[in-house]
């Protein structure tokens, strides 16, 4: 099983940027813990989405041909919490994308507000780190990609590449 | 309109207080980034990528940072340190950088002693100059 921090794709464009959505819901059952009575989605948990969203925009500009890992949270900034029920948008964009690494700048929303900034960059290992093993957990995605097939199923068949104009209402 | 080196400097300053998470007094021009600043090999990567953004430049891979692929030429290493050949291709390599006092002992140990910032502003005044 895969920790996914993220529901689906709502927009995406190669090697630009791409939007994903996640509910946020009692069920996830950390919440209860974090915090007894206050629960909030942990900021860690942010970060992880982030990287997911942001790994799926760098390994899809490769075509997934390169193994991708997170190598540096180069800024988290948090602003407001994220309670159970909330519809949080995951917003990033690619800066710049060699054939060693790549670096994202990201936001997240729930409606007009601004939940956090997080800058990432990862590292395309095969380039990087020839010859090291690194366990398969490490890697934003694995030989399977069938669950981007399902992450991007609103904006795939076809239409990764395009921009595909988001019809939701916050 | 041309910069000035302190203004470079300055610049330079920004790009690694940003990308290392130091104080904004901790670089100095003698630092060296990875004794004195800490900086591990991602970070080399980042700094290239900020400056690219800072200066208005574009940065080769190798260019600036470029002494990782020596140290697996098994010509240009020989009992931890660089060959007479491999000293060669760094001084072709690094021509923004003073080598004198590694050259009397080029431990590869010692190579990231070469990457300071005042290394880093003499590259990217030489770039703003070409252009």
């Amino acid at each position: 099983m895969r920790w996914i921090w993220i529901d689906k794709f709502v927009e995406f464009q190669s090697g630009q940027h791409a939007v994903a959505l996640k509910n946020v819901t009692l069920a996830e059952e950390h919440l209860h813990d974090h915090f007894p009575g206050f629960p909030v989605m942990p900021e860690s948990l942010m970060i992880e989405a982030m990287a997911q969203t942001a790994g799926i925009l760098v390994g899809e500009a490769k075509k997934f041909q390169e193994k991708v890992i997170l190598a540096k949270v180069k800024k988290a900034v948090f602003f407001n919490y994220v309670r159970p029920g909330d519809t949080i948008k995951l917003h990033t964009k690619i800066e710049s994308i060699i054939s060693e690494a790549a670096s994202t700048t990201g936001k997240i929303t729930c409606g007009d507000k601004l939940i956090a900034e997080i800058d990432l960059m990862f590292s395309h290992i095969d380039q990087n780190l020839a010859g090291k093993e690194f366990p398969q957990e490490n890697f934003v995605f694995s030989s399977d990609t069938s669950i981007f097939e399902s992450l991007l199923r609103d904006v795939s068949s076809g239409q990764v590449g395009a921009k595909v104009v988001d019809s939701e209402q916050d | 309109m041309a910069m000035s080196r302190d203004e470079i400097l300055q610049q330079v300053q920004e790009v690694l207080v940003d990308a290392l998470g130091i104080d904004d007094d901790e670089a100095t021009a003698e630092s060296t980034l990875m004794g004195d600043l800490g900086a591990e090999s991602i970070d080399f990567l980042d700094i290239v990528f900020r400056l690219e953004k800072a200066f208005e430049i574009k940065i080769p891979r190798e260019e600036l940072f470029p002494a990782e692929n020596l140290m697996n030429e098994a010509d240009f290493v020989h009992n931890g340190k660089l060959t007479e050949k491999g000293l060669e291709v760094l001084r072709e390599k690094m021509p923004h950088t003073d080598l004198t006092t590694f050259e009397s002992d080029p431990d590869i140990n010692k190579l990231g002693d070469l990457f300071t910032v005042n290394a880093i502003v003499n590259y990217v005044e030489g770039k703003l100059n070409a252009s």
